[in-house]
């Protein structure tokens, strides 16, 4: 059995077990907010889905910054890989953020500092994603969806500031300040664990699938030379 | 329970995008190592040299 495939099945493991245990922690262990009650539980999943979804976009600027400068495409396949998957996280931010905003603010959606420069964000790499597919070369696309995903990224402190530059509806950095009990802490940081394992099996599989599409294309080129 | 709907609303939005998406990156895996292994079948037929 190959290395690559064990450390996968593992980190498959170590996934599942993680959110198993997530699960038995936001519906069983942690005590309901006095506040908002039990809808608050949507919290645990709410900041690690955007914790995640900055990650991703971090993996994107690093590799984008690594492709410009030593020009090799594994730069690039890891950069448009996370860049894919930060989008799925980024979409699952803004849904779980609406409905959270429903009960508690009374609409799904306000044109709040925080929110729109989450929406800002999303916009922003699926432009990454877009810059790539319309490119004629797939070089220059790779160029110029690098230096989406530089310029980009300039949002994701902005996003992640938006609370203390601004004043907004959405909560201020609870977490920092230390206004979560101990077995609320503990569940975030489970929770935080487990998406993290999560990034990290997605983008493994999408960097191997997009390894796939140039092993594919390596060989259409070599038939188009040596088949008929 | 007041708002539970919401709750079991965001969790099951949550786990049908995960979900949809690692089975459609399953779908598309298996789909492109059938292709590379066709491809190989054929060079392998013709004594081609990868």
């Amino acid at each position: 059995m190959k290395q690559s495939h064990v450390f996968r099945s593992g980190l498959l493991g170590l996934s599942f077990i993680l959110l198993v245990v997530a699960l038995y922690l936001i519906f069983i262990y942690v005590p309901t907010e006095k506040t908002m009650g039990i809808v608050q539980r949507i919290f645990y999943f709410h900041v690690p889905v955007a914790w995640v979804a900055f990650l991703a976009f971090f993996i994107v600027f690093l590799g984008s910054i690594l492709y410009l400068w030593k020009r090799q495409s594994k730069w690039d396949v890891i950069a448009s890989s996370s860049a894919e998957v930060g989008i799925v996280f980024t979409t699952l931010v803004l849904i779980t953020g609406s409905i959270w905003a429903k009960p508690i603010w009374g609409v799904w959606w306000t044109w709040d500092a925080r929110l729109t420069t989450s929406l800002v964000l999303w916009l922003i790499y699926v432009a990454y994603l877009i810059v790539r597919s319309y490119a004629t070369e797939e070089q220059r696309g790779a160029r110029f969806a690098a230096i989406v995903g530089i310029v980009g990224f300039i949002d994701v402190p902005i996003v992640a500031l938006a609370i203390t530059l601004w004043r907004t509806q959405h909560p201020g950095p609870v977490i920092f300040q230390g206004g979560l009990a101990p077995p609320m802490l503990l569940t975030l940081l489970v929770c935080l664990a487990a998406f993290t394992t999560l990034y990290c099996l997605l983008l493994i599989q999408r960097v191997s699938m997009k390894n796939d599409e140039g092993e594919i294309k390596r060989l259409k080129e070599l038939c188009s030379w040596g088949c008929d | 329970m007041e708002n539970a709907g919401y709750l079991f609303a965001t969790f099951t939005i949550i786990w049908a995008l995960v979900f949809g998406y690692v089975l459609l990156l399953s779908n598309r895996q298996r789909r492109l190592r059938r292709e590379i292994d066709s491809l190989k079948e054929t060079f392998k037929g013709r004594g081609i040299e990868q």
